[in-house]
């Protein structure tokens, strides 16, 4: 036959791969939801959580004095001395009632020897933040004097905010999802539609189909990451006080370490059904987990090493010490070498089990 | 082209769970030769190819494809087959002009791309998405990609179930077209007309065996007769025998068909139809029977099947 040719190298790079890498990428950017699951949605969520846990003025603490009687009336004008107290004067029926439905923090019961009883809940925070409001006002009217002078001065630093918090989580679950469902579903969907196996029937090299996915991630990855970092930066001022370098290797050893975990889950799974199972089952204890919404500090000591081995965790980790703290490498170091250990030992064990047909 | 054989298949098997899929094949396909094998769904056809394209490994069996070995010689055979499979979606997503070069990409030598699309007629749909193509046109850009790297053999697996009539033709001339250039095709099929049409040898196969192999002449010839009457009578009228029948003129086999019309369906092999039939219609006269249908065609692959095996090749 005429026309024979054969393909240049660019760069030295091979050009099937090139022709793989590009191929996935073009395919993920002709998918609508995939593009709004990736970019549209985190910022959509930043907003969501930004708006609901935006940083308020110190809450009124609602309290109940049971009366009416002379007891009562002074208990009531000596609290409401504090600006941070509302109280109100109650019968003993409805001030029971108010108190289980929680209207009131504390109620304040004037004994007949002159002395008060506080009713509220121990185990409630805001109960015990009442009785300390309320205690401290009644002794305040009743005459006590303070015995060291004090001075207040008030610090709302930057990075100790909710949105602070959540925005490098939001970040490292972006970095899972979009690995591992990138990666998961693609290669099911090929497998299924017999794409694999018509491409192992030729020299392709299937070490870099694999890469390609791994290649074409990374530069989408760029993409995400700048615009959820760059929205939460321009509306929240969330700080980014890690090094650029820092930053890109934390996000580029956890897309090896989820990547590796996408390719893991799908290296022998045969049905859509059967992968996105699987992946819930990854995907799911490490959203509650790994810190994404609150503090993986939560979760009993017992646990805790555990929690700290999963990749999502080691990323919000690195992410919050490098964004938030500014840490050096000495923190953000082994957080990245655990998502290294991941990366390779899922895709080691990928390439042990992958099925090709 | 060389002395040494496109294909040399021995003793193949290959069981799966409980089903025996090939039962001890043997194949030699020439080199320049197309090669059909023919058989129902089931046969074997499939698992057999499959084989031969080295994507599923054999029981016990050996396998030489173009003078080399799978277990040896995976990569350099690679490079000089071009597979068609059975049932593969490309990627939807992409366009005709994407997926034959992420195809020409894999190959270290080939045809160009342009060449390749111009050459299946997909010019006008170079830009078009692949999840847009219609079935037959899906059909050409899968051979497109089969034929990218200038392969020295093709390997077909039903190139044209599922096509109508006009598809199936220009997959035709295609096929033709890379068995002029003197290269070497293994293709599956279960139409007649197919394999009549583009295989110099067809091997008819029936679970997992090849129960007969020639060239589509010889193997029509092999029935002793060129010409099937077929015929119904009239009322479910049953005053024939068989051996009756077989004493007419040209008349070279005879068997009785269709349960549904009550053992009063007849197939004649004959090699003189001028004889044969008027024989009939006067055997009939004399035995007062009337006829519901008469028909007659040239004998086909399809009454080498049905001679051979007493079912039709389509469940129909």
């Amino acid at each position: 036959m005429s026309d024979l040719e054969t393909p240049r190298r660019r760069f030295g790079i091979s050009p099937s791969l090139i022709q793989l890498s590009s191929v996935r990428f073009k395919e993920f950017i002709r998918e609508p939801e995939a593009l709004f699951w990736t970019f549209a949605f985190p910022i959509l969520l930043a907003i969501g959580l930004g708006i609901a846990f935006r940083n308020r003025p110190a809450e009124v603490v609602h309290v109940g004095v049971i009366g009416p009687s002379p007891a009562a009336s002074r208990v009531t004008s000596a609290a409401r001395a504090d600006s941070g107290l509302a109280v109100e004067e109650l019968s003993a029926d409805s001030a029971r009632v108010a108190l289980r439905t929680g209207r009131v923090a504390l109620v304040v019961v004037p004994q007949s020897n002159g002395t008060v009883q506080y009713q509220f809940d121990e185990t409630r925070p805001d109960a015990r933040n009442a009785r300390l409001l309320v205690d401290n006002a009644i002794q305040r009217g009743y005459g006590r004097g303070d015995v060291v002078g004090v001075s207040e001065a008030h610090v709302r630093e930057r990075g100790s905010r909710y949105i602070d918090f959540v925005i490098p989580g939001l970040l490292g679950m972006n970095i899972m999802g979009s690995s591992i469902w990138g990666l998961g579903f693609t290669i099911v969907d090929a497998r299924r539609k017999k794409l694999l196996k018509r491409l192992v029937a030729t020299p392709m090299s299937r070490a870099e189909y694999l890469i390609a996915y791994l290649i074409s991630r990374i530069v989408l990855l760029v993409g995400e990451v700048v615009v959820l970092l760059g929205f939460a930066v321009a509306f929240f001022s969330v700080p980014v006080r890690g090094s650029l370098l820092q930053m890109t290797l934390i996000i580029l050893a956890s897309v090896f370490a989820f990547g590796g975990l996408g390719l893991l889950i799908a290296s022998r799974a045969k049905t859509i059904e059967g992968a996105s199972g699987l992946m819930n089952v990854t995907m799911m204890p490490m959203w509650v987990l790994s810190g994404v919404f609150f503090s993986s500090e939560n979760f009993p000591r017992a646990v805790q090493p555990l929690i700290q081995a999963l990749p999502l965790t080691a990323t919000n980790n690195a992410l919050r010490a490098s964004m938030l703290r500014g840490e050096g490498w000495s923190v953000v170091g082994p957080e990245i070498l655990l998502l290294i250990g991941w990366a390779i030992a899922t895709l080691w064990l990928a390439l042990k089990w992958f099925r090709w047909r | 082209m060389t002395n040494v054989p496109a294909v040399s298949v021995r003793g193949l098997r290959k069981r799966y769970d409980d089903v025996v899929a090939v039962d001890g094949l043997d194949l030699e396909i020439a080199s320049g030769e197309c090669f059909g094998l023919l058989g129902p769904n089931g046969a074997g056809k499939t698992t057999t190819v499959e084989i031969c394209e080295g994507l599923t490994a054999p029981d016990t069996g050996d396998v030489i494809v173009l003078g080399r070995r799978w277990s040896t010689d995976e990569r350099d055979l690679r490079e000089r087959l071009g597979i068609q499979l059975q049932e593969t979606q490309l990627a939807e997503k992409l366009t005709v002009t994407e997926t034959v070069k992420l195809f020409r990409s894999f190959y270290a030598r080939g045809r160009t791309v342009d060449d390749v699309i111009s050459l299946v007629q997909l010019d006008e749909k170079r830009d078009g998405r692949v999840g847009k193509l219609s079935g037959g046109q899906k059909q050409r850009l899968a051979l497109a990609c089969a034929i990218v790297g200038d392969p020295e053999l093709l390997f077909l697996d039903e190139p044209t179930t599922g096509l109508d009539p006009q598809s199936r033709r220009q997959i035709w001339e295609l096929v033709e077209q890379f068995r002029s250039q003197g290269r070497s095709i293994l293709l599956t099929t279960h139409y007649m007309d197919e394999a009549e049409r583009l295989c110099d040898r067809v091997a008819i196969i029936d679970h997992g065996k090849v129960i007969a192999l020639g060239t589509p002449r010889e193997l029509i010839a092999s029935l002793g007769a060129e010409h099937v009457v077929e015929f119904v009578l009239a009322h479910g009228a049953n005053g024939l025998s068989e051996d009756v029948l077989r004493r007419m003129d040209g008349v070279r086999g005879v068997r009785r068909v269709g349960a549904e019309n009550n053992g009063a369906g007849w197939e004649l092999r004959s090699s003189e139809l001028h004889r044969s039939v008027p024989a009939l219609l006067a055997e009939l006269t004399r035995r007062d029977l009337q006829l519901a249908e008469l028909r007659t065609h040239s004998a086909t692959l399809e009454d080498v099947f049905v001679h051979l095996t007493g079912r039709q090749l389509r469940d129909e």
